[in-house]
């Protein structure tokens, strides 16, 4: 059956929280997107001013995806972050002055300038940083499940894929293998439309949601510009996930900006950005938290300040130490576990308070 | 001490670390009930269970990729790959993942890939690769290549308990021909080279499988005293060893099993050149498999892997010189 994938919900509809979200959860997942988009134009002004190295890379208009999902999940679960998921790592609590200082190659950047843009993840939060060759990270979740299964606990793994990714081996191989011994883990399908300049139809013949099912496991499309919607097939994935079984989550949503920096996106036809710039998904979740009568230009002043905050500090931080280079290739000693992240859902401080 | 067959001792460290630490756990094609390819792990499935002697779905990128995953979170993943040449499937996940870890993130990897490496038995050009200079050039791995049965198992149980990613190549030609003495209980062989034959006039440098067939090559070779340096490990590479043999023999030859070009054997001659020149008496020899796949037939597969006569050959030529 063919699927229509680039159809998400009209910007009119604004579906009410489910039960699971107070108002403070629905302002919260409001001021991670902004966060996410504001630290993303900060930077991309520094690239532009030449103090971001290589290129630079965003999810302008796919805040919604990384936001919901990193919402739903708990302090002991772990995840593994694409490089348009920035919120993931907001929400586990990584100050955006070290996401500045990682755009910027800084000593004080989240990886000291070992790596570049978003390839990264604070391990002392949970996080596993991504590889270049997508969709490796999937393969490494469902190691982390695995694991979890092993030893008996409840918790669970997550990771983002693009829609490219799925025309790998890995794709097939995490799947098959989640299911075969089924693991706590969700793969979170970002579909954006496009793989660098490469469309949907040249990319598949099936829609990915479709294959969950034929590996044995549910998939399950989702408005991936509905941050609530995102937060609420997320939540019910990982319920999945803690009673013995992965999902698939087709987050519909679109690359509104190129590939990267470079990237004019003139492949790109100019109406299917001006369609779904109606579906912002911010100006979705302002409406909403709006209508809760939240003053919103208090909170976007709040967010901006952060971020000039942010970047200040960020801009002093020191370059790293070119004697550093060739340190650290391998451990010494005892490894280092990965911590726990910050999990701000209210129904996880309800489980804490309990 | 008992004696052991080589395969013996790899299931002996991989039993006592198994017993050891419970974070220790086995997976691979093949690897449960029936026991692996080679029987590595035989038994293993009645004492341990399937969780922790797991078979897996037929997917070398996910085995190596899972463990990396299970290891990020605390576990000890020991994974096998049915034969070393089945790596290549798994090479991203190895390289690209495990490899750069640490360096990238702080996150140490503590995974052991056990890859049955080697020729001899007429396997063919994809059960018969030695893969593990791919590895030696790829930043953040350690690769190991035990000789003798006891280092096989001191070797594995130092791998397994390693902070970081280490390509354990053990060479199957040597499963069961291979026997020794091997202490008991679980004892870490350091991953430094070895004397395995001290001499005095030419040493031949060699790991692996190889190191016996070098034995064999310079035991009684024309009355000359040749060393026989068993290198153990290739990452860490043990340089002082290397160069100290090389200041007392002064003449060297270096054996590969592996393809010649860019080998263990290419980099210890490199070494040389920059850091033993002063001590040299005649040229770096190198003996090694040359750059074709290996073939299957007998008569072709001895014609490309290194023998006893090569080696031989390459002694005589060098202590004329």
């Amino acid at each position: 059956m063919a699927t229509d994938t680039t159809l998400g919900t009209p910007a009119t509809a604004i579906p009410v929280a489910g039960e699971h979200l107070t108002s403070d959860d629905r302002v919260a997942l409001l001021r991670y997107m902004l966060l996410m988009r504001g630290i993303e134009e900060r930077a991309m002004s520094l690239y532009k001013q030449g103090r971001v190295p290589g290129s630079f890379y965003d999810g302008f208009g796919q805040e919604a995806v990384s936001t919901g999902a990193a919402f739903a999940m708990g302090p002991a679960d772990r995840l593994c972050v694409l490089h348009r998921d920035l919120a993931a790592h907001l929400v586990r609590g990584v100050e955006p002055a070290r996401i500045l200082g990682q755009y910027m190659g800084r000593a004080g950047g989240v990886t000291g300038g070992r790596e570049g843009n978003v390839h990264f993840g604070d391990p002392r939060l949970g996080c596993v940083g991504m590889v270049s060759m997508l969709p490796d990270m999937m393969v490494v979740a469902t190691g982390m499940a695995m694991a979890f299964r092993l030893r008996g606990e409840a918790r669970c793994a997550l990771t983002w894929v693009g829609d490219g990714a799925t025309s790998r081996g890995d794709f097939h191989e995490a799947m098959n293998w989640a299911a075969v011994q089924r693991l706590p883990v969700i793969f979170v399908l970002e579909n954006n439309q496009y793989a660098y300049s490469t469309p949907l139809d040249l990319q598949f013949a099936v829609d990915p949601v479709e294959r969950a099912r034929g590996y044995g496991f549910p998939g399950e499309r989702v408005d991936g510009n509905d941050v609530e919607a995102m937060f609420e097939a997320t939540r019910r994935a990982r319920e999945r996930a803690l009673a013995g079984g992965p999902t698939l989550i087709e987050a519909v949503t679109m690359r509104m900006h190129g590939h990267a920096a470079h990237d004019d996106m003139r492949y790109v036809p100019h109406e299917l950005i001006e369609k779904w710039r109606e579906r912002d998904p911010i100006d979705r979740q302002e409406k909403r938290v709006r209508a809760l009568g939240v003053d919103v230009d208090a909170l976007r002043a709040r967010v901006s300040a952060e971020i000039e905050q942010a970047a200040k500090s960020a801009l002093a931080m020191d370059m790293p130490d070119p004697a550093d280079a060739s340190r650290g290739v391998f451990c010494e000693g005892e490894p280092e576990p990965l911590g726990d992240g910050h999990a701000p859902w209210s129904g996880f401080q309800e489980a804490r308070d309990a | 001490m008992p004696e052991m067959t080589y395969l013996q001792a790899i299931s002996d460290g991989l039993r006592e670390e198994m017993r050891a630490d419970e974070r220790v756990f086995v997976m691979g094609e093949d690897v449960g009930a029936f026991g692996g390819a080679f029987k590595v792990t035989d038994g293993f499935f009645e004492e341990f269970g399937g969780d922790r002697v797991m078979d897996t779905p037929l997917a070398e990128s996910a085995i190596v990729g899972t463990a990396v995953g299970a290891a990020v979170v605390g576990m000890r993943p020991v994974c096998e790959m049915q034969f070393s040449d089945f790596i290549s499937c798994g090479f991203d996940q190895l390289v690209n993942v495990a490899g750069k870890m640490h360096y990238r993130q702080g996150l140490a990897v503590p995974i052991t890939v056990r890859l049955p490496t080697g020729g001899g038995f007429s396997g063919g050009p994809f059960h018969s690769q030695n893969p593990e200079a791919w590895f030696m050039h790829a930043p953040g791995i350690k690769v190991l290549a035990p000789a003798t049965a006891e280092d096989a198992k001191g070797l594995l149980i130092s791998a397994i308990r390693d902070p970081n990613p280490v390509c354990f190549c053990e060479h199957k030609h040597l499963y069961r021909r291979i026997k020794g003495e091997v202490p008991e209980g679980a004892y870490e062989t350091p991953m430094r080279a070895r004397v395995a034959r001290g001499g005095a006039d030419l040493v031949v440098i060699a790991y692996g499988a190889m190191v016996w067939t070098a034995l064999e090559a310079t035991e009684d070779l024309d009355g000359a005293s040749i060393e026989v340096l068993d290198l153990r490990s290739l990452v860490p590479l043990d340089a002082d060893a290397i160069l100290d043999s090389v200041a007392r023999c002064s003449k060297v030859v270096i054996v590969d099993e592996a393809n010649a070009t860019c080998a263990a054997g290419a980099q210890v001659a490199a070494l040389i050149a920059q850091r033993g020149f002063e001590h040299l008496d005649g040229p770096v020899v190198r003996v090694a498999t040359p750059d074709v796949p290996i073939p299957f037939s007998p008569p072709l597969e001895r014609a490309v892997l290194p023998q006893v006569d090569d080696i031989k050959e390459a002694c005589r030529e060098l202590l004329a010189y």
